[in-house]
């Protein structure tokens, strides 16, 4: 019969079993993470292994997915329409991405300018507990904490950072006039210099003045640069992945979804760390007289 | 639009090709069997959220430490051990029922539900932008379901089972100092879990608003019910994420030495409270608006009008939407924050009484001349702008900070989110069931049952809820398991109120029991001329995948 016809361009997705066996991952993998921090069903605290099934699994979940998907591309279910819609998608996942950051600088900002409220004003000053508390947070950093020279490694690392910004987008511009072996090339370089960023990341931090569980400034300063550091991470697999795809073939001068999406979580990533070196390094190192 | 315009019409079900039983229900890519999966998870889910209601009621049907009590020495616990566990079970019911009704019966069912059911029915699409990230965001509630209800039966603090802390997971009762067992962890990674459920859910409608709908279909002419779940997507995008990071800070404060909440070392556990509201306020108007969207479309169907003020009530909702990201403080008057602050929070929150009031009077005028058919679902629309508008007016008294301070965490408060959400959301989400059974399901309900279950439950929550006033404005508190003698017959009448949505409750089975066991067939519209919407031109229940071809909306045709 005729209506049976599918005369629209829309991806209907056949049914699938990676979204249960997500989900079911997902609660392996919080059932070991409370194992491993807090010890559940007479396992002790430090048990492993359930948190590192949980892991793998939702891996293997996510290669399979996503294996899927790059097959559909390829079947040609991602249609001119179907595209836009996958543009928006990502989009907007950056831009959910984009407030989890705000709750690292808004917690950020409020330690640095309201720690004076906090321990002064609305305490009881007399109270020699507070007194303490007074005395060490009466300032941001905090006394004792010895920050980062931001004109030292972090700048090199914001230049190494910048730098793998622009070679995404030469690649991408080889990619767009189907040069395949610049696009390679250029997108290798970006791999790199992300490797990079994320080795001088890990050196800086072992050389930190303060630690994260021993003071709030340390508390709030690996938290935003750590989850930075983790998508930055994320951002090189996705750029790998990409470099595979294109080196065995995969993508076109006309269409590379995964390329493209690629490129823009690493602009973000990018982004997110101008914020990080302009108001966490620079600002409380000038704020501190040097 | 009017449905002549719609060039298709399916009845023919013979060629539909449904997967298998496991493949349908449990790898499901199908918009409606995934939305049909999120109502029946929010029955299951709200059965538990109104069995710990039981509870409470049940406990404070009277003064003293009675019925919990009693449960406890059932379980081997004895004397004053009994008591002690009662009080801690009593704080782990008010929370739990307070996080399942919110994010597993009321956001599931009115998002999950209804709008992946009638989001892409209205704008004459075939099915979600991604069909099978639509199954995650459903499993993945479920998988968070799971895990909060793990996390009542383990330890919370000291021998006690469970966190009793209340919803908004305030430090230090949720730090290490208040609850340092698994289960507050637990919780908090459950929360994530429905939180990437929901962000997941609100990425799809919005990608699906934006990039489907039927040609010539502009956001203009596009059905309110669509332009609500778009303004409760973005919400869901932008709040949520803030959540997560309040919950891993909190997560590490408690097991990697982080100080954010900590005030011995610095923190600040205010600074939870700023992130948890600026999420926390937008959630209540997640949970509000797609019922708006249900109700602007029963009134209008139902007075055969088209609804009045379209663009404005479109634009209303995007307002509450917009301006709800900038009053989170007024939840937190009592904090000692100057009073320039509160000035602000007071002002900005008057303001959403606006756009709100907007909505309240474009369902009156569109009712307003019209000759109103008082069907099922009509009957819970007007009960529904009415308790709406009670706990709207109870909001703008709690606005002001200065009567804030008195009434901050007494029964008042509760009287007023109860009549927005149980007498709201909940009553939103009958109407939307008693709109909608028959083009879901395919069968028509009985309409007596379907009247009988709306007065019972509208004297029945009532009876709950309007009492709950007098008792915080007595000053009665908010999560206590025990009260002075002198609040025992408001209390007592609060708990008869419950009783009576127990029945209202059972009435509700046996109409969904008789409509599957009669199967009187349904037919595509049976609302008749009023019902203009895209999912009327279907049959009842719609085929397994609609609008093989697009449907066409002319120009000159209007919403």
């Amino acid at each position: 019969m005729a209506h049976d016809e599918v005369k629209h361009d829309y991806h209907l997705v056949n049914p699938s079993p990676w979204p249960l066996l997500g989900s079911m991952s997902m609660i392996v993998l919080a059932l070991g993470a409370v194992t491993y921090m807090k010890g559940l069903f007479g396992m002790p605290e430090g048990t492993w292994w359930l948190l590192a099934l949980g892991f793998v699994s939702i891996i293997y979940v996510m290669f399979g997915w996503w294996r899927e998907v790059i097959k559909e591309g390829r079947a040609g279910d991602h249609t001119p329409v179907v595209s836009i819609g996958l543009r928006y998608g990502m989009i907007l996942f950056i831009a959910s991405e984009v407030m989890f950051f705000v709750a690292w600088f808004w917690s950020f900002f409020e330690f640095a300018i309201f720690h004076g409220v906090r321990t002064g004003a609305t305490f009881d000053a007399t109270n020699p507990l507070y007194q303490e508390a007074l005395s060490r947070f009466a300032e941001w950093p905090p006394a004792g904490v010895e920050v980062f020279d931001p004109f030292h490694l972090p700048l090199m690392n914001t230049l190494v950072l910048l730098l793998s910004g622009t070679t995404v987008t030469a690649a991408h511009h080889a990619l767009q006039h189907d040069n395949r072996k610049t696009a390679i090339l250029m997108l290798a370089i970006t791999i790199i210099l992300g490797i990079s960023f994320t080795g001088l990341q890990v050196l800086e931090y072992t050389h930190a003045g303060f630690s994260y569980d021993g003071t709030l400034y340390g508390s709030a300063f690996f938290m935003a640069t750590g989850f930075h550091g983790a998508h930055v991470v994320i951002g090189t697999i996705f750029l790998t992945v990409c470099l595979i795809r294109l080196m065995s073939g995969g993508m076109s001068a006309k269409k590379h979804l995964g390329f493209e999406f690629a490129a823009w979580y690493w602009h973000f990533v990018d982004v997110v760390w101008l914020f990080l070196f302009a108001f966490v390094y620079v600002i409380p190192y000038i704020v501190m007289g040097h | 639009m009017a449905m002549d315009q719609v060039s298709t019409a399916h009845d023919d079900h013979a060629h539909d090709h449904k997967p298998g039983f496991f493949a349908r229900w449990f790898l499901s890519t199908n918009h409606k069997d995934i939305g049909t999966l999120y109502l029946v998870f929010a029955l299951c889910a709200g059965i538990v959220g109104y069995t710990l209601s039981g509870l409470i009621r049940w406990e404070l049907a009277q003064p003293g430490i009675g019925p919990l009590t009693g449960l406890m020495e059932m379980f081997g616990y004895q004397g004053d051990q009994a008591i002690e566990h009662a009080k801690h079970f009593y704080n782990v019911v008010i929370t739990y029922h307070g996080l399942i009704m919110i994010f597993f019966m009321v956001m599931p069912a009115l998002i999950g539900g209804f709008g992946n059911w009638f989001v892409p029915l209205m704008i004459g699409a075939p099915d979600m932008a991604f069909p099978r990230m639509n199954n995650i965001s459903f499993w993945l509630t479920v998988a968070a379901f799971i895990m909060a209800c793990v996390s009542m039966l383990i330890p919370g603090t000291g021998q006690f089972l469970g966190f009793g802390g209340g919803w908004v997971l305030y430090p230090p009762l949720s730090s290490t100092t208040g609850h340092p067992g698994p289960s507050m962890d637990l919780l908090i990674l459950s929360l994530h879990t429905a939180g990437i459920a929901s962000i997941l859910g609100a990425i799809n409608f919005i990608v699906t608003i934006l990039n489907m709908r039927a040609p010539g279909m502009t956001l203009h002419k596009m059905p309110l019910f669509a332009w609500s779940v778009l303004v409760t997507a973005v919400l869901l995008l932008l709040a949520l994420p803030v959540l997560a990071g309040a919950l891993t800070m909190l997560l590490t404060d408690r097991n990697f030495g982080s100080q954010f909440f900590d005030p011995s070392g610095g923190g600040d556990p205010i600074m939870f409270q700023h992130l948890f509201w600026f999420f926390g306020h937008p959630e209540v108007y997640i949970m509000i608006l797609p019922a708006f969207g249900i109700i602007s479309h029963i009134v209008s169907t139902f007075s055969k009008k088209p609804v009045f003020g379209y663009l404005g009530m479109a634009y209303a909702m995007v307002s509450i939407g917009a301006i709800g990201f900038i009053v989170w403080a007024h939840h937190m008057y009592t904090v000692g924050m100057p009073s320039d602050m509160k000035a602000y929070f007071v002002a900005a929150t008057m303001v959403i009484a606006v756009p709100t009031g907007i909505k309240i009077f474009s369902w009156i005028a569109t009712m307003w001349g019209g000759s109103i058919d008082f069907e099922v679902p009509m009957v819970w629309a007007i009960g529904f702008i009415f308790l709406f508008t009670v706990g709207g007016v109870t909001g703008v008294v709690l606005a002001n900070a200065g009567i804030d301070h008195v009434l901050h965490d007494t029964y008042y408060v509760v009287a007023h989110f109860h009549y927005v959400l149980s007498l709201g959301a909940v009553f939103g989400l009958f109407a939307g069931w008693y709109y909608w059974f028959e083009k879901m399901f395919g069968v028509k309900y009985n309409k007596t049952i379907g009247y009988a279950h709306f007065w019972t439950m509208f004297i029945g929550s009532n009876l709950l809820f309007f009492p709950q006033h007098f008792l915080g404005l007595n000053g009665m508190p908010r999560r206590y398991i025990d009260y002075a003698d002198g609040f025992a017959t408001w209390h007592f009448w609060s708990s008869i109120g419950y009783a009576v949505t127990l029945v209202a409750t059972a009435i509700f089975f046996i109409g969904v029991i008789e409509a599957a066991i009669r199967r009187r067939k349904g037919v595509g519209n049976p609302w008749g001329e009023g019902a203009t919407t895209l999912e009327w031109t279907l049959p009842s229940p719609p085929p397994f995948h609609q609008f093989n071809e697009l449907p066409e909306v002319k120009p000159e045709s209007h919403h």
